[in-house]
């Protein structure tokens, strides 16, 4: 077992999503290593709490990397430096005794801060609501294996559609471009037969209202993908600019 | 009050059939002018959501997530039952009805598990159709793997995340229907209380718990698809939001809450590594297809698992049930955890856990196969404990996870409260006392999907509404009560969090509620729950105000509920002198150590009635008829 540990934060406080926010220094000992990141906060909040101060509100829920509701800045990188984790699976034994962490929220134009290291993502609900299903009634579907899909293209398919929609993928990206969430809820239908007969409709439907929320353009940074905790590739969005080019033509 | 199941006659094949030919319809052209309250986005509440919307309801549907996306459906790992019989294996939807009630200990309700069988075809058709990628054969096929308490494959599943997958399918068919204008969401918003007009439940209250706004909601129906309570125990896999304050409320508005105290714990969870945690993470039960559970044979054994020569370990479940062996029901594989590690052969730091070992199957496979069937599942717990499972075996101590009571609903998933319809883990109804793995999926969706779209046009048809707006005093009482209770908790200002209360709850729930029950352990549990409570109710202290966002405030009141509700599930355990499926009393045992059921006094359903602050709840019971399945010992030996 390794020792506990002590680090310095600096974590950004904004009381409302007009208000000035700023970086506020707190120091927690006694860290034990095997916490997660988001444990040592609630801990840091016990405290604050008791000195009658305010807590940190930062969202989270499953805390298992799954649900895509965490998503923090720490020391300059959407979801920290580990790669293929969410925040709430970043453990204090990543880091070492004595360091500085910086506890900022995602920053995009389209993602405005609600409070402290809360953000508003519902951007990414109304992109969603442009296309990203196949129209299907409950209750008009054909008996499942009537339609046989080869497994590599049912994995590409898994591997598009392991999207959490956290975004950090626009955190990190110097436009704030969405292609990343976009494009792989593209691939997922484009690949797949059933999402065929929309495919054109949907492209251009979900491009226009990603548009449309302010999210910027891609220019192949490829920084999305260093920082998607499902570690979803850019292969995606090239995918994602075929299908819309494709639906220019008639 | 005799609650009746309202479970319709006829063959049990046919009375799905034949209730849907004579029940009242709404016409296609009155289906908008009815709005439909539904509370929660996971499995159940997504999919009635989008059905209803298809249908032409003028659905609201509401949320605490930030998005309809993130409900905790999304953390279900392993899969979804479905008798499909693709596998040419022997199932079909009379097995899968038939592990079903022997699964859940013969305390669940034939007729409705019967439907629920019936019903799991077409969520596997209606998710392929909307594009969720299940695993697939080279052929083409879906692809199948079984799980705990069958001797078939029919589990499908997306890679770790089936959950997940099913739920953007159901959310995607929700956001469509919200892009066609027929269902409106609203996130962030905390369901804290039922408004009943005329004994109908036509409303709910919320708050914004962005605004901090207290804000009112009518409509013809209020459907509650709110999911589970594990979290009651504190630390449980369940996500750290997840509560019972919405069910609980309509508890306290006259909607009997069933069966309480059948919970489960689920034997495959990384096991607690200090004080600090703030929750437990799920290995997929899925992992026990391939991986053997093993303790030392000797007491006090502190070598490394390696170490231990193949001759001086027990694969107690392969000894114990040699026909399922490490493939039993969830209810039995975490009670013989426990009683290893009470015998002090459990292993890890703290002596609370046991070995999975996968050796066997990467020798017999190969790595890769075992990384193509789990690998997310081991990295996940590579990244936790830093250890590898390729190399050592995973360690593994069950942790409540799921929880089968909940309110009590007819065959048409109708409360005690008119009206008030509950859907999915909210509900009691088809789990018994112990629920087989992969199917709360099943369950959720097929409530969402194909059973409530019928039985609400039953009630909508044929109930007769008058109008009614939020002006009526009946809003108003309830708007005063959601005040008055964020109002008392704000000014309490004592010395202790939330979180050391919920704590403190957690560890007597686990201790005296948990894998298993005395009579001496639950009174004492009784006179414990009532001392936090007092602690809570005069020396919490939460932070910050009611009109902003305060993360505290919400945790104070759902911690308020679970004390209520953690006292409900203890009484519930002490009246029911068996032991069925999760519910294990230690007087009520056979001489093996298994459950020991009692069918002549205990074959029924107990649904509390509440009565008032401080009185405790009155018991009602639902008898419980096997016409079809006869009870007998469960065994998997």
């Amino acid at each position: 077992m390794s020792k506990n540990i002590t680090v310095y934060l600096k974590i950004w406080r904004q009381e409302g999503p007009d208000s000035r926010g700023k970086l506020v220094p707190y120091t927690v000992d006694n860290v034990d290593p095997d916490m997660s990141l988001l444990e040592m906060l609630d801990v840091l909040n016990e405290d604050l709490t008791k000195k009658g101060e305010l807590p940190i509100e930062f969202d989270s829920d499953c805390r298992e990397g799954i649900c895509g509701t965490c998503g923090l800045v720490i020391s300059g990188i959407p979801h920290g430096k580990k790669k293929g984790i969410a925040t709430c699976q970043l453990h204090m034994r990543n880091f070492k005794d004595g360091d500085v962490i910086t506890i900022e929220p995602f920053r995009a134009k389209p993602f405005p801060v609600v409070k402290d290291l809360v953000i508003d993502r519902s951007a990414f609900d109304r992109i969603i609501a442009k296309g990203g299903y196949i129209s299907v009634n409950t209750g008009s579907a054909p008996e499942a294996n009537l339609i046989p899909i080869p497994k590599e293209t049912a994995e590409l398919a898994m591997d598009a559609a392991a999207c959490i929609g956290c975004g950090a993928c626009v955190a990190a990206c110097p436009n704030a471009a969405a292609y990343l969430f976009v494009g792989a809820k593209i691939s997922q239908y484009c690949l797949l037969p059933q999402g065929h007969p929309e495919r054109k409709i949907r492209v251009r439907a979900m491009v226009g209202q990603m548009d449309a929320e302010g999210f910027g353009d891609c220019s192949n940074h490829a920084e999305c993908q260093a920082v998607c905790p499902k570690e979803i590739s850019i292969v995606n969005i090239a995918r994602m600019r075929r299908e819309y080019l494709k639906s220019l033509w008639p | 009050m005799t609650l009746d199941g309202k479970v319709p006659g006829g063959p049990i094949e046919q009375k799905w059939d034949s209730y849907k030919g004579h029940i009242n319809l709404v016409s296609p052209a009155n289906k908008r002018k009815h709005t439909i309250i539904i509370v929660g986005t996971g499995l159940a509440g997504a999919s009635a959501a989008a059905t209803l919307g298809e249908l032409g309801y003028n659905v609201k549907s509401y949320c605490i997530q930030d998005s309809p996306r993130r409900a905790h459906s999304i953390a279900a790992q392993g899969g979804i039952n479905a008798s499909k019989d693709y596998q040419n294996d022997g199932d079909s939807d009379w097995r899968l009805f038939y592990d079903t009630v022997k699964g859940g200990d013969f305390r669940s309700r034939e007729g409705n598990v019967y439907r629920l069988a019936q019903l799991s075809g077409n969520i596997i058709d209606q998710c392929v159709a909307q594009g969720v990628p299940f695993a697939r054969e080279y052929g083409g096929g879906l692809a199948n793997r079984s799980f705990g308490g069958v001797l078939v494959s029919r589990t499908f599943y997306a890679r770790g995340q089936t959950g997940q997958q099913l739920l953007l399918g159901a959310y995607g068919a929700l956001m469509r229907q919200l892009n066609l204008g027929r269902v409106k969401i609203f996130p962030r918003r905390e369901m804290l209380d039922l408004v009943i007009i005329d004994g109908r439940a036509r409303g709910i209250v919320v708050r914004n718990l962005i605004t901090g706004e207290i804000e009112k909601y009518e409509g013809d129906a209020v459907l509650l698809a709110t999911g589970g309570y594990s979290p009651v125990y504190y630390l449980s896999t369940n996500a750290v939001n997840s509560n019972a304050s919405a069910a609980w409320r309509c508890h306290k508005r006259g909607a009997y809450f069933a069966n309480p105290s059948f919970t489960q714990i689920h034997p495959t969870c990384i096991p607690q590594s200090g004080e600090h945690q703030s929750k437990l993470v799920l290995m997929s039960e899925s992992l026990r297809n391939d991986g053997r559970i093993w303790v030392p044979k000797e007491v006090g054994d502190k070598r490394a698992a390696n170490d231990i020569p193949e001759n001086e370990r027990d694969y107690y479940l392969e000894r114990m049930y040699p026909a399922y062996g490490n493939l039993v029901p969830r209810d039995i594989a975490s009670r013989a955890a426990k009683r290893v590690c009470d015998e002090g052969r459990g292993v890890g730091a703290t002596g609370r856990a046991v070995y999975l070992d996968f050796a066997d199957a990467i020798k017999r496979l190969g790595e890769q196969v075992i990384r193509e069937k789990y690998g997310n599942l081991f990295d996940m717990y590579e990244n936790i404990t830093g250890e590898n499972p390729y190399r050592v075996p995973m360690r593994i101590y069950p942790a409540p996870h799921y929880t089968m009571g909940g309110l009590w609903v007819d065959y048409n998933l109708m409360s005690t409260i008119p009206g008030l319809f509950v859907l999915g883990e909210a509900n009691f109804s088809d789990h018994g006392a112990n629920r087989l793995g992969a199917s709360a999926l099943m369950q959720g969706l097929a409530d969402g999907y194909f059973v409530i779209p019928f039985t609400l046009g039953h009630y909508i048809a044929g109930a007769k509404l008058s109008a009614v707006n939020t002006d009526n005093d009946a809003f108003k009482e309830a708007v005063d009560n959601v005040q008055k209770g964020t109002q008392k908790l704000l000014s309490i200002k004592g010395s202790k969090t939330v979180r050391e209360i919920h704590r403190k709850l957690g560890n007597i729930m686990i201790q005296y509620v948990g894998m298993s029950r005395s009579e001496e352990g639950l009174k004492k549990a009784i006179e414990e729950i009532k001392r936090i409570k007092e602690e809570f109710w005069t020396d919490v202290n939460v932070p910050g105000s009611a009109d902003t966002l305060n993360k505290s405030l919400e945790m104070a009141g759902r911690l308020a509920d679970f004390l209520e509700l953690g006292e409900l599930m203890a009484r519930d355990a002490l009246n029911r002198n068996e032991s069925a499926g999760g519910h294990f009393r230690e007087e009520y045992q056979t001489p093996e150590g298994e459950a020991l059921r009692d069918d002549k006094n205990y074959s029924y359903v107990a649904a509390w009635e509440y009565k008032g602050k401080e009185k405790p709840q009155e018991l009602h019971k639902e008898e419980l008829e096997f016409e079809y399945v006869k009870e007998s010992q469960r065994s998997y030996k």
